[in-house]
């Protein structure tokens, strides 16, 4: 694809002009009116000849005339609206959504054939072989093979091709024994309803494909949607660009269309759309996008500033140092992307077990067969009793041990508002001995809280409040916020004005009022935990606290963990004060502070090589990367969209204790795991002995199949409701 | 057992029929955005589109 502004030729050919078509991500779409407003404003702009939204995907699609209308114009007037709009950068996911398609296409086939053929299925059971005559039981037999044969080739593709790329790499993955499984269940129905006789199965492998089936497209599932969720961040991290001409002109551009050295114009409350070198303006500006940390950051002519930052007081000037391409931001993603790969190398238990246990069956089989071959029966009988052999062993216990175990603990964690996104992450979860805390916005709550609200008096807080409404700074938040949760009603004061760098002002006939730094409100010498201060029109200056607060239960989790075992430490970007402070409360002996995403990573990638498995708990865009690089990871859900995307789990809530109990539930899971194996392995050590000599009849073996596989599923349920603690 | 003759292929025709359904609602687009097609519902005026993209 060309570009996001690819030219299509409408559909009429002709008779209208070529329209061009753009898909934007609109970050705050939340329900069916946000869409509607969406869609009214886009279809409303001169120009735009449809407008369609998808609220899943949280991205609309317009086309419209070329010339005279920008992209840009677009996401003008969706901002004009209320709305957070960017173009995406790469439109398509279209090859994650066709993949979802065609499991649900294959998904639909199976699920047809499945029910069909257990209608006939059901019927020949029931008639227990007296009530129907061979000439029917034949017929049924055939229109099952008639159905199953065409459905099985085409949805059981993708296990098969994934079997076959694994041999193909000289590997065994549990697609290799549930492909072989289907494949000889199949091929000896067919053989079978040549020769007339019962063992029949057609209903036991589409049954069996159907289901894993649904697996396989609820994980891809999860996939799709995260990754779609990451496309959109990374398209309205940067958005459109006001850019400063030669002739001191503003202009607005596509962020796209940024390169280095060009002047970039950010208005207040506006966000810097690419890295550069701050050039006129000072004042303060909230990176907790980059750095997690939800304190302003100060910055004066000659600082840094990222892409993705906000601008929280008068406009500034930035020279770009890099395109969009090139910032941050786009690291961060790319980061990400590495890291997952590396995670995606791990081999789930399941497929550990079936590398040492697909060879031993199939060795096993073979052994049988040429085993009774050379003894002297036909080999007519001899293949029946490799094939009894291979039922018996047919992977259906030791395939359902681990997932049964899985959906009991997810849906018990998830129960507690703890989502588990990806089927191998409790795997990884048991593994866990180290476990590494982002500090803002995991360990504490993130945001700006005013400590002393009790200490201040009522009138004046309503009054500081009054001023403070008409500020976006996070600082005057937490004091409306303050005000708000003390029962005071805020009416944001008129005539307010925002003093870039020191705060605001309000002029009013009986006089002057501010709310900004200590200094400039007139108090000398004043505490060092004073952030805040209000300065009423009769002088009285009044000093207000903001901190970020802990976690309600952060020290006692942290001592939980650390009680259990496991080592802690705390990697933040926040300065190393802070982080100190921190540690010391919670008693934690290991921090770092200061990091950029990338320190984030190399230190994982020191303990990984200490042969440590890290869990990962993070919440801010600058963690994304951690989390994906770590063995595990966790995120809170007031974490950032690419984080939650990144992480393994998410959990709902102010308390830290979800992190106990899921690290607690995914040992418990894996100890069940292991039990539903033994019980697996056991039931193969009695039957397989028998089915190698020939005492067992298919139908046997395939009654002894199903005690085994809802042994192995109850004792998983057990896993719901047992107790849950860790060591 | 002639009443077979004609109930197999009936039950069969409706399975069929009921695929064909789930293969042309797949293909159609009605699972692109589970939770905007409930909303639209509730809307009392026409979309501001005339002609929705069978396919993105």
């Amino acid at each position: 694809m060309g570009g996001p502004l690819s030219q299509i030729a409408s559909a009429a050919g002709s008779c209208r002009p070529a329209l061009a078509t753009t898909t934007l991500a609109v970050a705050n779409m939340h329900c069916g009116g946000c869409m509607r407003k969406v869609e009214v404003t886009l279809a409303g702009i001169p120009g735009v000849v449809s407008a369609r939204a998808n609220l899943s995907a949280k991205r609309v699609s317009a086309s419209y005339v070329p010339g005279d209308l920008q992209a840009v114009a677009l996401i003008d007037a969706l901002e004009r609206a209320g709305f957070v709009a960017a173009e995406l950068a790469a439109p398509s996911a279209h090859p994650i959504a066709a993949a979802d398609q065609d499991y649900l296409r294959r998904i639909g086939v199976a699920g047809f054939a499945a029910a069909n053929i257990m209608l006939l299925s059901v019927s020949v059971w029931a008639s227990g072989g007296t009530e129907m005559s061979p000439a029917i039981r034949s017929l049924f037999h055939w229109l099952s093979a008639l159905i199953a044969l065409p459905a099985i080739a085409y949805a059981g593709v993708p296990f098969f091709q994934s079997a076959a790329q694994a041999l193909a790499r000289r590997r065994l993955n549990m697609d290799v024994p549930i492909s072989l499984g289907i494949t000889l269940a199949t091929l000896m129905s067919v053989y079978q309803s040549v020769r007339g006789t019962d063992q029949v199965y057609f209903d036991a492998a589409t049954t069996l494909l159907l289901f894993l089936l649904l697996g396989r497209f609820l994980d891809q599932r999860m996939r799709a949607k995260a990754a779609g969720a990451a496309a959109n961040l990374i398209g309205l991290a940067a958005t459109s660009a006001t850019v400063v001409t030669e002739d001191g002109s503003l202009v607005r551009v596509s962020s796209k269309a940024l390169a280095p050295g060009m002047r970039i114009h950010v208005a207040a409350g506006e966000r810097v759309a690419a890295d550069g070198r701050l050039l006129h303006g000072s004042g303060e500006v909230d990176q907790s996008l980059i750095t997690g940390e939800s304190t302003p950051c100060r910055v004066a002519p000659g600082t840094f500033i990222y892409a993705g930052t906000i601008n929280l007081s008068g406009a500034l000037v930035v020279e770009a140092t890099t395109g969009t391409d090139n910032t941050l931001l786009a690291e961060i993603a790319r980061l990400m992307a590495t890291a997952e790969q590396a995670r995606g190398r791990y081999v789930r238990l399941a497929d550990r077990a079936a590398q040492l246990y697909a060879p031993l069956v199939h060795a096993l089989g073979l052994a049988t067969f040429l085993g009774w071959l050379v003894s002297g029966l036909g080999w007519e009988a001899a293949l029946t009793n490799a094939i009894a052999v291979l039922i018996i062993t047919c992977p259906c216990a030791l395939a359902l041990a681990v997932p049964a175990v899985q959906v009991a603990a997810t849906s018990r964690l998830f129960a507690h508002g703890i989502l588990v996104k990806t089927p191998d992450a409790l795997e990884r979860l048991a593994e866990i001995d180290t476990v590494v805390f982002d500090k803002t916005g995991t360990l504490t709550l993130g945001r700006p809280t005013l400590v002393n609200a009790g200490a201040v008096d009522r009138t004046i807080l309503a009054a500081a409040a009054a001023i403070a409404a008409n500020s976006r700074h996070p600082y005057a938040r937490a004091v409306v916020r303050a005000a708000r949760e003390l029962g005071l009603a805020i009416q944001p004061a008129t005539g307010t004005q925002e003093v870039a760098g020191f705060g605001l002002e309000r002029q009013s006939p009986l006089g002057r009022e501010r709310l900004g730094s200590a200094a400039w409100c007139g108090l000398i010498n004043a505490e060092a935990a004073i952030t805040l201060c209000y300065r009423a029109v009769d002088g009285a200056i009044t000093g207000l606290i903001l901190a970020d607060q802990l976690r309600p239960d952060a020290a006692e989790a942290i001592q939980g963990l650390a009680r259990a075992g496991f080592a802690i430490e705390i990697l933040s970007g926040d300065r190393p004060s802070a982080v100190t402070a921190i540690a010391r409360d919670l008693g934690v002996g290991q921090f770092r502070a200061q990091l950029l995403p990338t320190d984030k990573i190399g230190r994982l990638a020191e303990l990984a090589a200490a042969d440590h498995k890290v869990l990962m708990v993070g919440d801010g865009l600058n963690d994304a990367p951690a989390l994906g690089a770590a063995h595990a990871s966790l995120s809170p859900a007031t974490a950032a969209d690419i984080s939650q995307t990144a992480a393994d789990a998410v959990f709902q809530g102010d308390a830290l204790a979800p992190v106990l109990e899921t690290l607690g539930l995914a040992r418990a899971a894996r100890r069940m795991a292991l039990q539903n194996f033994a019980i697996a392995i056991g039931y193969n050590l009695i039957f397989v002995p028998l089915a190698v000599t020939g005492y067992v009849t298919p139908l046997l073996a395939a009654i002894a199949m199903s005690v085994s596989s809802l042994a192995v599923t109850v004792n998983a349920l057990r896993l719901r409701t047992r107790k849950v603690s860790l060591p | 057992m002639t009443a077979l003759a004609w109930l197999i292929p009936c039950a069969l025709l409706l399975g069929l029929a009921g695929l064909a359904a789930f293969l042309w609602s797949l293909k159609s687009g009605q699972f692109d955005d589970l939770e905007g097609a409930g909303w639209r519902i509730l809307e009392d005026e026409q979309p501001p589109t005339a002609d929705p993209p069978a396919h993105r």
